[in-house]
Parts: structure tokens; C-alpha cells; sequence
């Protein structure tokens, strides 16, 4: 649905965007994910035709970003980082508005303006001033506008910034619902949204791609050993956190245990195996068979944070690398 | 040219929801109905001076009311045309609405064109005021309706020159203020450039005295169609429209 080929944007002095290349498939929801000032927005203002790029191509539904313009604007629903509403318009009015740019009249109009505001959860505002509106409220009207054509490709930049834990659930839910109908890319520098909402990831730090994969094989990929947390409860007796590290460590295809503290009668540790190698069974007997109680274990899934730090870093490191190379 | 529809209901939907319209209306209402009772005063004053002297010197509505008072329009609306073009575009930067637009289905010169022609109505709406007091002219005096309308033709093809300038200005910054004052400042220098053809005559002040927009409309205040006029009044609206274009153009390449 979307190809983009050293997609490339250059400004006076700096290179915002270097050759990106990606493509998302029909229907898939897309994680755009960097730090800020990665170039995700440069990117996403290049797909919607915002802004031209230097070098390289993009085709969204099959047509060119540069060459027809309009067919790409007719096919993308886009919400900016800051929604763009008019302050001094209703709700419904608005949206009518934005559905008459995108082509919409008559009936139809009507039609999918209740329709956004059904499935954005506007309904309750539709006659109030878009200026006296709350910041999630804001946003939702700004996801009904990105809908309201209903458009093959929705492209969100940065949806959940700046709503409360509340909001920022109700927007993920309501991104995933829309997800069968459209393809869509979202942006975020928060990663355990990507986690939530996405099925697959693109990576970018400092204008360049650093790995483009879903979201489960990137956090296999960073993931080489099991790395499993206990919590073990003494029986009628006090724990010794010491002697029940050394019992620990003695399972074999342990390679490392690692302490994370005491409370109440009950130990933390995180455990580590040898590349390869499965332990929770033998850890659970172990456990058992020295009379204490097994609280809880569970692999320690490595969180994208985790694989986004370790990804961004070896990309540092490579270019520390490179430079002394050259000296 | 569905998609300029569309954008002009929309920038008069904003004028005269917020209070920009109302104001605009009002001042200008005052102020010009000032100018009326002065110069219906005047004209009474001078007709009784002429009736005690036993003179009878011609006394002529369309000269010494319309005439007068159809300049006096002009200049004021020097003053309420930046008020008018200063959001334009400046306010959709600062918001990023912009953003909307330039990324729907519509070209640049739709929007343009759409925004261009909701601040030309708006002006209209200004000038209806003027045509409420001339009607009280036309009940109890006989003026000629012809010059009257070449007048309102003048008013409209000047408000829009200066307002095509205007909305060039606007997309240039984020500020409103800024666009305003620069507007005013443009629109002010091309309004006097005209008044060094007075007292000289070499090619330059010519040149000078025909770019002054004042010069232009003196022929559709005495009531004259003159093409020249108009094609001059046509040529500054097409160019200041031509260049928001090219600024909007490049505002996607530098951004």
C-alpha cells in the first residue's frame, strides 16, 4: 500500500531524512518509532504530500508522491501532531468542512460525518466550539477528520501525545479498531505503544532506518538467552536470600542470578540461562524440593525499550567504530 | 473551482462567526456616515450661500457629495483592508491548519482564489453601508445612478488589488501583526508614490505616478470607465494572487 524507495529530505544544513526505503501491506498497522527529532514527522509529511522530497520516491496506493499529488491526497487521512481544528467551528461543522475538501457532498456527507463521530466518540460534542473542547477531545475530532473520506491509508503523527493515561488507552483502542479498514501508520518516540498497537515496527534514529521488522521478531532478535524472574517465599522459615542464591546458581544452564531484593519473607531474583538452554522447569523443581514456595515466575520479555536502546546504541557504536577507522 | 467555494464560505463562516465582521461593520459604518453628514452638510451650507447671493451656480449631487465621498472610501478602506487579509493565511501557519489543507485533495490556487474572494465579500459587505446613505440621495435628490456604479466598480477592482496584495503578505509570516503592519506600510507607499508626478515630470515620477493606485481610481470616481484603469487595477490582482502562489509553493520547499 506504501512504498517509499532513499526516500530523501534535505534541508539548508542538515539531512532530516537519509534514504529511507520501507513498505507497509494493506490493512497493517505501522509503528513509526525514533527519538525526537528522528525525522518520523519529515517522513510522514513526505507520504501525505506535505512536503516534497529531495531525493528518492514514495507511491501511496500505487500513485507517485510528486507526480499526482491529488490521487495520493485523495487516499490518505492525515493527522498532524497538533489536530488541525478551527477554534471558533462546531464539531459537526468542521467536519463537514474537511468532508467537503476531500470530495464528499449530499447525503454521503452526512452520512460519514455521523460515522466519524460515532466511531471517534464525538457524538456527545458535536455542536460544541472546537476552542472549548478538552485536549483528548481535540484529538479524537482530529482522528474523525483523518477518517472522515474514509480513506485507504490513515497516517498519524504522534496520536497519543499529550493525553492523559486515560485518553492515550481510549485513542490505542480505538486506532486498533479502525485498523481492518485502513492501513496505518502511526508515530511515537513512547515505546510500549508500539508494543500495544502495532504489528510492525520501523526503526529510524538521526534521519537513517535502523531496522524495519514486526514486533515480535525484534524483540526475539535482541533477545539471545532466557532471562526468567523468580519470586520464592520462605514455609514457616526465614529466608536466607543467600543460601537461595547459591542453590540458584547451581541448576544447570544457569549462567547468571542476579538479586533484585527482599520483603516480607519473600526473595526477587532474575535468572539467567545459557544461550539456549530452557531452566524454568528445573528451577521450578528446585525450588520446591528445598521446601520453599514458588511465588511467581515468568520470562522476562525484553522490552522494545530494551531493543530500541540496544539497536540505537550498536548504531552508535558502529559509527564510533567507522571514525576510528578513518583516523 | 467547486473546492475556492468551499474555502471562501469557510473564511466568511470565519469572519462573521468571531467578531472581525462586526467590528469591521461597525467602524467603518461610523466612520464613512461621519463623512456622509459632513459632506451632506456642506453641500446644504453652500446651496443656502448661493440662494442669499442670488447666484445660480449649478449645484450638482453627483460632484460635490458622490464624487468626494467615493474617495474618501478609498482611503478608508487603506485602513481596513490589512485587518481584513492579516489572518488569511498568517493564522492557519500559527495553528497548522495549514497542514489540513495543503494535504487535501484541492490545489493552491483554490485555496488561494477561495480566500482571496471571502475577503472581497467581506469588503462588499463595508461598502453596503456607503450604498444605505447614498439611497437618501437618491430619495430626495435626483442624482445619476451611472457614475455611482462606475465608482463601486473603481472601490471593488482597487479593494481588490490591495487585498490580492494582502493576502500575498499574509503567507509570508506566522503574525498576524506582522502581516497587518506590512500590508498598511505597502499599500500606504503605493497610495502616495503618486504625489512626486506633481511637481515633476521626468520619466522616473511618470512611472512612479502610474504605479501610485490613487492616480488609477480618479478616473472611476468622476464617474469614467477607462480600460486602461481597470486592466491596471486587473494586472496587480492577478500578480498579487500569482506571487501567493509562488510563496505558498515555496514554503513546501523550504518549510
Amino acid at each position: 500500500m506504501i512504498q517509499a524507495q532513499a526516500l530523501t529530505k534535505k534541508y539548508a544544513h542538515t539531512v532530516a531524512v537519509d534514504q529511507i526505503s520501507f513498505e507497509v501491506a494493506k490493512g497493517q498497522i505501522v509503528g513509526f518509532l525514533g527519538p525526537n527529532g528522528a525525522g518520523k514527522t519529515t517522513t510522514m509529511r513526505m507520504l501525505t504530500c506535505f512536503l516534497p522530497p529531495s531525493a528518492g520516491t514514495a507511491t501511496v496506493a500505487g500513485f507517485d508522491v510528486l507526480e499526482q499529488p491529488l490521487e495520493v491526497k485523495k487516499r490518505i487521512g492525515y493527522l498532524p501532531e497538533t489536530p488541525p481544528i478551527y477554534p471558533e467551528m462546531e464539531t459537526a461543522e468542521y467536519l463537514k468542512f474537511v468532508g467537503r475538501l476531500k470530495g464528499l457532498s449530499g447525503a454521503d456527507l452526512q452520512k460519514r460525518v455521523d460515522y466519524a463521530c460515532e466511531r471517534c466518540a464525538v457524538v456527545d460534542v458535536k455542536t460544541k466550539l472546537l476552542g472549548k473542547l478538552s485536549k483528548g477531545y481535540r484529538q479524537r475530532v482530529g482522528l474523525a477528520q483523518a477518517i472522515i473520506h474514509n480513506p485507504d491509508v490513515l497516517i498519524l503523527d504522534e496520536p497519543t501525545a499529550g493525553l492523559d493515561p486515560k485518553q492515550i488507552n481510549e485513542t490505542r483502542d480505538l486506532i486498533k479498531s479502525l485498523a481492518g479498514d485502513h492501513t496505518i501508520i502511526l508515530s511515537t518516540h513512547i515505546l510500549p505503544e508500539v508494543e500495544q498497537t502495532c504489528e510492525q515496527v520501523i526503526i529510524i534514529n538521526k534521519g537513517k532506518l535502523v531496522a524495519t521488522d514486526s514486533v515480535r521478531n525484534l524483540q526475539a532478535r535482541a533477545r539471545g538467552a532466557e532471562s526468567v524472574v523468580v519470586e520464592i517465599a520462605g514455609r514457616n522459615v526465614n529466608l536466607e536470600a543467600g543460601i537461595v542464591q547459591h542453590k540458584l546458581e547451581q541448576i544447570s544452564g544457569v549462567s547468571r542470578v542476579l538479586s533484585k531484593g527482599q520483603e516480607d519473607g519473600r526473595a526477587f531474583f532474575e535468572v539467567e540461562s545459557h544461550k539456549g538452554r530452557f531452566v524454568r522447569g528445573d528451577l521450578a523443581r528446585a525450588v520446591v524440593e528445598s521446601g520453599w514456595d514458588l511465588n511467581e515466575l515468568r520470562p522476562a520479555a525484553m522490552s522494545l525499550e530494551e531493543v530500541f536502546l540496544q539497536l540505537t546504541a550498536s548504531e552508535a557504536a558502529a559509527d564510533a567504530e567507522k571514525k576510528e577507522e578513518k583516523q | 473551482m467547486r473546492n475556492a467555494w468551499i474555502i471562501c464560505r469557510k473564511e466568511l463562516g470565519s469572519y462573521f462567526v468571531s467578531p472581525v465582521a462586526y467590528l469591521l461593520l461597525t467602524m467603518f459604518g461610523l466612520i464613512f456616515g461621519f463623512f456622509f453628514w459632513n459632506a451632506l452638510g456642506l453641500f446644504v451650507i453652500e446651496g443656502m450661500q448661493m440662494q442669499m447671493r442670488g447666484q445660480s451656480f449649478p449645484m450638482n449631487v453627483n460632484e460635490q457629495i458622490i464624487r468626494p465621498l467615493l474617495s474618501n472610501v478609498s482611503v478608508i478602506g487603506l485602513f481596513f483592508i490589512p485587518m481584513i487579509t492579516m489572518r488569511l493565511f498568517a493564522e492557519e501557519k500559527r495553528t497548522g491548519t495549514i497542514e489540513l489543507l495543503a494535504t487535501s485533495p484541492i490545489r493552491d490556487l483554490e485555496i488561494i482564489v477561495g480566500k482571496w474572494l471571502a475577503a472581497l465579500i467581506l469588503y462588499s459587505c463595508l461598502l453596503l453601508f456607503t450604498a444605505l446613505n447614498f439611497a437618501f440621495l437618491f430619495k430626495y435628490g435626483n442624482p445619476d445612478w451611472k457614475p455611482l456604479a462606475i465608482g463601486y466598480l473603481g472601490l471593488l477592482l482597487q479593494a481588490g488589488a490591495f487585498l490580492a496584495i494582502g493576502t500575498f503578505l499574509s503567507t509570508l509570516t506566522k503574525n498576524q501583526i506582522i502581516a497587518g503592519a506590512t500590508t498598511f506600510g505597502v499599500e500606504l507607499l503605493l497610495f502616495v508614490i503618486g504625489w512626486a508626478g506633481e511637481y515633476e515630470t521626468a520619466a522616473w515620477a511618470r512611472v512612479l505616478s502610474y504605479l501610485s493606485v490613487i492616480t488609477h481610481f480618479e478616473s472611476f470616481g468622476r464617474g469614467v470607465l477607462d480600460s486602461k484603469d481597470a486592466v491596471f487595477y486587473l494586472t496587480v490582482i492577478f500578480l498579487g494572487l500569482f506571487f501567493t502562489a509562488r510563496s505558498m509553493e515555496s514554503l513546501r520547499w523550504r518549510s
